[in-house]
């Protein structure tokens, strides 16, 4: 509510006031910036009152500080205690969803608040929860703040901080000072971050970049442009055979080729080109029923889900990309560990009498997996928590050697199972193309459910079972489709599967 | 000791007279303590005021030239208890905790001592926890204040007007012989500002003093026939007396002109709220010069009905703001206007809410809707319709998540909750009662482990019932701070002499770590003035308990779930406790870091764990997440268009706590979290290991590579 009231006699005095107020994530610095901001008020001769809730709501809590500051007279001003919406003279957010908390909670007005927020995302726990993608809309957000504010800077302040060294409380204090927001100097700014006497010159250098973003903006980040296409490497002949198979998705419809190249190299990168072709001839089964009046939707979408279905996770593939070079170079870099330093490993892997039959020649694995005494034993053998130190050689060439195991794979069990899958998941889908081709693109999209180890993927398994099930109640109605949408989207919405459950309830309900 | 200092604030304590102290209220109230000839204080953490028990305790060196006594009370109940020494005495004392929790848990000692009455001046400072930010149940104290007749100061929140209350409350204590409750919320416990100083005044009769010459009297004894007698010193002595101190003193203030058809009367607590409403109608300056009488009441209880009266005089409709409920002051009013026969119009809960906190939006509000009924002629023109469009802004309720306080990263308790949900998964949901402290966190997603608390150290007593047998063992959390505080007791011994058959698990973090990290008598830190490592399982097992496991790292959630499976399904009978230790560790890297830091640019050998998640083999499911929820956990989305689901990822705020790796091997999620420890400044030896390591590793890689195709570049 956003009553605009008359005022009988406005005293000038009044309108003099700042109000500022802080909205952050408990453990993220607040209380630093504010008291920074304390501090430099009362050095530029203003009198100044801040308030916190300090408590529990700092434990990782969103929470708030304000700070209200007129020019120093003879005698003392009334100040509130707490931001009163439409109110707000600057508001501080130092996350995207603070900054969308304060907009929604009427702290961002039009006609006068300077919003200062940070992009940059520190989940909430229900964000993170979802099985599938829970995130919360940012770009939404975004829109909200342009209308809501009057002016407007909005960057990646923790980013900004962290690349000096510091934390996200220095480059919101600079990012302060370069909106003008505040009547006192830059130079005022930086007395009281030197005042302050902790990490003084990694807090100006932080100050510094977002003082510079709030002024010019941040650049266009650069990474994307540099950053490569992906791309497969490897000895010329083999690069040979790969660039016949290039060509034979370059020759694919159009709307197919992109993703069919994506899926080209993920299956070849997880085996090799004989298993490219076997893709590309999985897909070419579909694109022949397939026509351009759908603009290919169907075989985009295969091309996308038959190369994440090929691409199984099996212990071969994890033990190959947990040896590989270019990972102990990321790893150096994610830890920011310098050449001087050591960089010491440990996997964990926990395997159990599934895994382990999964990996036996296919006939063997599925009698053993028939028969509970043998995996009993297996799991007596095998089932407990591995930690292996991937530096020392010992492990290290135990995992080499269980990613050196392609040659052998497509003999496993597990490949069989995989096959077997793959191959009922893509008949069930296309059966229903001749009547409903939008309900054969959902099914397809329906792999997506499958996913994880263990638990996790013999869950995901049980919902892909109910959710393709469901095809049969919703044949041959108009909105097939939609509903199958649907129940693919309640199934990522909990592990246990219990709004899927309501969802098909409700299907249940009207056929 | 606590998880912030003050130790350069305390230097402000000594200020003189004429001095500019600025900082924080809490600190202001210290000092006013000082300045009034305090003899001894005390008190309970828990916010607003833990920062009030932090200051005293860091200040402990300036209060022994003093001859002051400071006391960290195990209770509440303990701390209003110590306000016996004022009985007899003629020495001011002051204690301090939270409200209302710690007024219930004080009570009963706060009770007894309003019966006996106090010939010293007697100070409780409560921090009000209500509204926006407050952690507990939304009541308030006042009215304990109407059962024991106390008296209930609510001041101005600025730091003249709360330091000066304190001077008043030791002085309005003494002349009426009765406690005095100085309450402040929790923005004016942490509001910064200035006031005036004045020299500290050692306690004309220190403690030590007084107990050379022991005094009693059985005249204040709480016995028949002289509680009758207490009852009617109250209400015929000590409230007439009290009466009399306030309106001469001038504790309640007036402002605004005197002659005006309406006014407002104030808790002194709102004042500012109140002063900024009128500022928004433009019916008060700057300065809080306003165009509607005010009465500020800076002490809330008893309320004077003489004053009241003179204020009523000549108007016609008065507005009460009194924040929370019930409307104890509104209906007490009323009952005054009644009672003389006046005919003007009281508002109170109809143009302002009943319940929650007057923000400032809700004060304009009533405040508008109070001047629209009252006096429409203040608020010139009309309340009219906006003439420019306000442009609509998107609703974002929908968008943005509630984000509610939970475990800090790598906090311990949170691989108990992952065994706790790990067994629940593989035994069922068991009836579960949680406690106050951090781990009620426990409570909320993902691990939503207990379904009810009652309070402090009662979280094995809020299951008592459930202890008549039945399919499955019921659960109970205590924490180590709520243990000592009366868990022992009220739960332990409870379980204990009961013959329980249910599971209690105490999360032992080394601190009373919700309330800022204070220690308790099982903290294992060294305390120069408190007696510290006194094993839980110790006192476990003086009251009697037999079946007792110590776990003393909690990160490993294997053993956490094997102990807990263990305590559900073992034919033990009676009462099992486990007892889960690990340090708090907020507090262990606030010690730890610095003490890295410097070893690693002295040049000395430092491991530096931290987790991280191979993205190339997350599939995306979040189990994991729904085993943690912690902060330096979370999702990021690849630039890989057959993905469709953000994958798990662990930024640099890891310290490495072994949750993820424990939870993946425990659970058996998936082999995609690893563990890198960086070590700096590496021994001579381990680095030409490593070469050599590295070297047969870089020449095996090559020769595989040399054969296949593989994706080029670094996985991000």
């Amino acid at each position: 509510m956003n009553m605009v009231l008359p005022q009988k006699t406005p005293d000038a005095r009044v309108g003099q006031i700042i109000k500022l107020a802080v909205m952050a994530v408990g453990g993220q610095g607040g209380g630093v910036l504010t008291s920074w901001i304390e501090s430099m008020a009362r050095a530029q001769g203003y009198v100044c009152q801040a308030t916190s809730v300090a408590g529990v709501a700092q434990r990782t809590g969103a929470t708030i500080y304000y700070v209200e500051m007129t020019p120093k007279s003879e005698l003392e001003p009334v100040f509130a205690l707490a931001p009163a919406g439409g109110d707000v003279d600057i508001l501080i957010a130092s996350e995207m969803m603070e900054v969308g908390r304060a907009v929604m909670r009427g702290f961002v007005t039009p006609d006068r608040t300077v919003l200062i927020g940070s992009t940059h995302r520190s989940l909430a726990v229900s964000e993170k929860m979802a099985p599938g993608d829970g995130i919360a809309d940012a770009d939404e957000v975004r829109a909200a703040a342009e209308i809501a504010a009057q002016q407007l800077i909005l960057a990646d302040m923790d980013k900004l901080a962290v690349e000096q060294g510091s934390v996200i409380s220095s480059s919101l204090f600079g990012a302060l000072a370069g909106a003008d927001a505040l009547p006192f100097p830059r130079e005022a700014f930086e007395d009281a971050i030197k005042a302050s006497g902790k990490g003084v010159e990694a807090s100006l250098r932080a100050f510094a970049a977002g003082y510079d973003a709030a002024r010019h903006g941040v650049a266009a980040p650069e990474q994307e442009a540099v950053k490569p296409a992906p791309a497969l490497q490897g000895p010329a002949k083999e690069m040979r055979k790969w660039e016949g198979l290039v060509a034979r998705a370059q020759a694919m419809p159009a709307p197919v080729q992109e993703m069919a190249l994506h899926g080209l190299m993920k299956v070849v990168d997880f085996q090799n080109c004989a298993y490219g072709t076997v893709y590309l001839d999985r897909l070419d089964g579909v694109v022949a029923q397939d026509d351009s009046a759908h603009d290919f939707l169907l075989s985009a979408t295969a091309a996308k889900y038959i190369a994440t279905a090929m691409a199984y996770d099996d212990i071969i593939r994890v033990a190959d990309l947990k040896t590989r070079q270019p990972r102990m170079e990321r790893i150096w870099n994610e830890m920011g560990a310098k050449s001087a330093n050591l960089v010491e490993l440990t996997e964990f892997f926990h395997p159990r009498a599934e895994e382990v039959a999964s990996l036996m020649p296919a006939k063997m694995g599925a009698a053993w997996e028939s028969n509970p005494k043998r995996m009993a034993l297996l799991n007596r053998l095998f089932n407990k928590g591995r930690r292996l130190r991937t530096h020392t050689l010992r492990s290290f060439l135990m995992l080499h050697f269980l990613g050196g195991l392609k040659g052998y794979r497509l003999q496993t069990r597990r490949h069989q199972v995989e096959v077997a899958h793959l191959e009922a998941w893509l008949r069930d889908s296309l059966s229903v193309l001749k009547d409903d081709y939008t309900l054969a693109v959902e099914l397809l999209k329906n792999r997506r459910l499958v996913k994880g180890y263990s638990d996790t993927h013999a869950r995901g398994l049980t919902k892909f079972g109910t959710v393709m099930g469901a095809a049969a109640l919703l044949k041959g109605r108009t909105d097939a489709a939609d509903w199958m949408n649907r129940l693919r989207e309640a199934a990522l919405q909990d592990p246990d599967g219990k709004t899927l459950e309501g969802a098909i309830q409700t299907v249940r309900s009207f056929v | 000791m606590a998880e912030r200092s003050f130790k350069a604030e305390v230097e402000h304590l000594r200020m003189g007279n004429g001095e500019v102290f600025t900082g924080e209220g809490i600190l202001a109230i210290t000092k006013a303590l000082l300045e009034n000839g305090v003899g001894y204080v005390g008190g309970y953490q828990g916010a607003p005021i833990s920062h009030l028990m932090d200051v005293l305790a860091d200040a402990q060196g300036l209060l022994g030239e003093l001859g002051v006594r400071f006391e960290a009370n195990a209770s509440e109940a303990a701390a209003a208890a110590m306000l016996a020494a004022s009985v007899h005495y003629p020495i001011r004392g002051a204690v301090t905790f939270k409200g209302p929790v710690g007024v219930n848990v004080a009570s009963d000692a706060l009770a007894n001592l309003c019966s006996s009455g106090v010939n010293g001046g007697a100070l409780i400072i409560v921090g009000e926890d209500y509204g926006e930010g407050s952690s507990i149940m939304q009541e308030r104290s006042h009215g304990f204040a109407m059962k024991s007749q106390f008296w209930l100061l609510d001041p101005r929140p600025n730091l003249p007007c709360i330091t000066k209350a304190v001077k008043d409350g030791f002085e309005l204590s003494e002349a009426s012989n009765t406690p005095v409750m100085l309450m402040v919320r929790i923005r004016s416990c942490h509001v910064t500002g200035s006031f005036v100083t004045k020299d500290n005044v050692p306690p004309p009769l220190t403690v030590k003093e007084a107990i050379a010459n022991p005094q009693s009297d059985f005249n204040r004894v709480v016995l028949p026939p002289m509680s009758y007698l207490h009852e009617q010193d109250k209400v015929k002595n000590r409230w007439p007396a009290a009466e009399k101190y306030i309106v001469e003193n001038k504790l309640n203030e007036v402002f605004g002109p005197e002659k005006s058809k309406i006014g407002i009367v104030t808790q002194g607590g709102m004042y500012n709220s109140v002063i900024r409403g009128l500022q928004r109608l433009g019916l008060a300056d700057v300065f809080g010069q306003t165009e509607v009488p005010i009465y500020c009441l800076n002490v809330t209880y008893p309320l004077i009905r003489d004053e009241f009266d003179a204020f009523c005089e000549g108007k016609e409709h008065v507005l009460v703001v009194e924040e929370g409920q019930p409307e104890h002051i509104e209906q007490h009013l009323g009952s005054f206007l009644y009672k003389s026969g006046r005919k003007l119009k009281l508002y109170g809960k109809d143009v302002l809410p009943m319940a929650g906190e007057y923000t400032g939006q809700v004060m304009l509000d009533g405040m508008t809707a109070f001047l629209k009924a009252a006096a429409p002629d203040m608020l010139p023109g009309k309340v009219r319709a906006p003439n420019m469009e306000e442009p609509q802004i998107p609703d974002l309720s929908k968008t943005v998540p509630i984000r509610p306080p939970g475990f800090c990263t790598g906090c311990p308790e949170r691989p108990i909750f992952a065994g706790m949900k790990l067994v629940e998964m593989e035994l069922g949901k068991s009836q579960i009662t949680a406690d106050i402290g951090c781990h009620l966190f426990g409570s909320l997603p993902p691990f939503e482990m207990g379904g009810a608390t009652m309070g402090y150290g009662l979280g094995p007593a809020a299951n008592a019932a459930f202890d008549g047998g039945g399919e499955r063992r019921a659960i109970s959390i205590l924490g180590d701070g709520g243990f000592w505080h009366n868990g022992l007791t009220s739960s332990i011994g409870n379980m204990v002499f009961n013959k329980s058959d249910n599971v209690a698990i105490i999360v032992d973090n080394y601190y009373s770590a919700a309330t800022g990290g204070q220690d308790v008598l099982s903290s294992r830190a060294q305390n120069d003035t408190k007696a510290t490592q006194n094993p839980i399982s110790a006192a476990l097992k003086g009251v009697g308990v037999e079946w007792v496991r110590q776990i003393d790292h909690t990160y490993d959630v294997a053993k956490v779930r094997d102990t807990l499976k263990e305590a559900l399904t073992t034919d033990f009978k009676g009462p099992k406790v486990i007892v889960a230790s690990s340090e708090c560790m907020l507090n262990k890297q606030r010690r730890e870091k610095p003490i890295r830091n410097t070893a690693i640019k002295e040049g000395r050998r430092v491991d530096v764990p931290r987790f991280g998640v191979d993205s190339d083999v997350c599939t995306g499911d979040h189990a994991c997440i729904r085993l943690s929820g912690c902060p330096s956990l979370s999702l990021k989305r690849l630039d890989d268009p057959l993905r469709d689901d953000p994958i798990a990822h662990i930024d640099q705020t890891c310290v490495g706590c072994g949750n993820c790796g424990e939870v993946a091997d425990a659970a058996v999620l998936c082999p995609s979290f690893y563990r890198a420890d960086v070590v700096h400044n590496p021994g001579k030896f381990e680095t030409w290991r490593a070469g050599w390591r590295n070297r047969i590793i870089n020449h095996l890689q090559k020769r595989r590579d040399a054969k296949r195709l593989r994706l080029k570049g670094v996985v991000t």
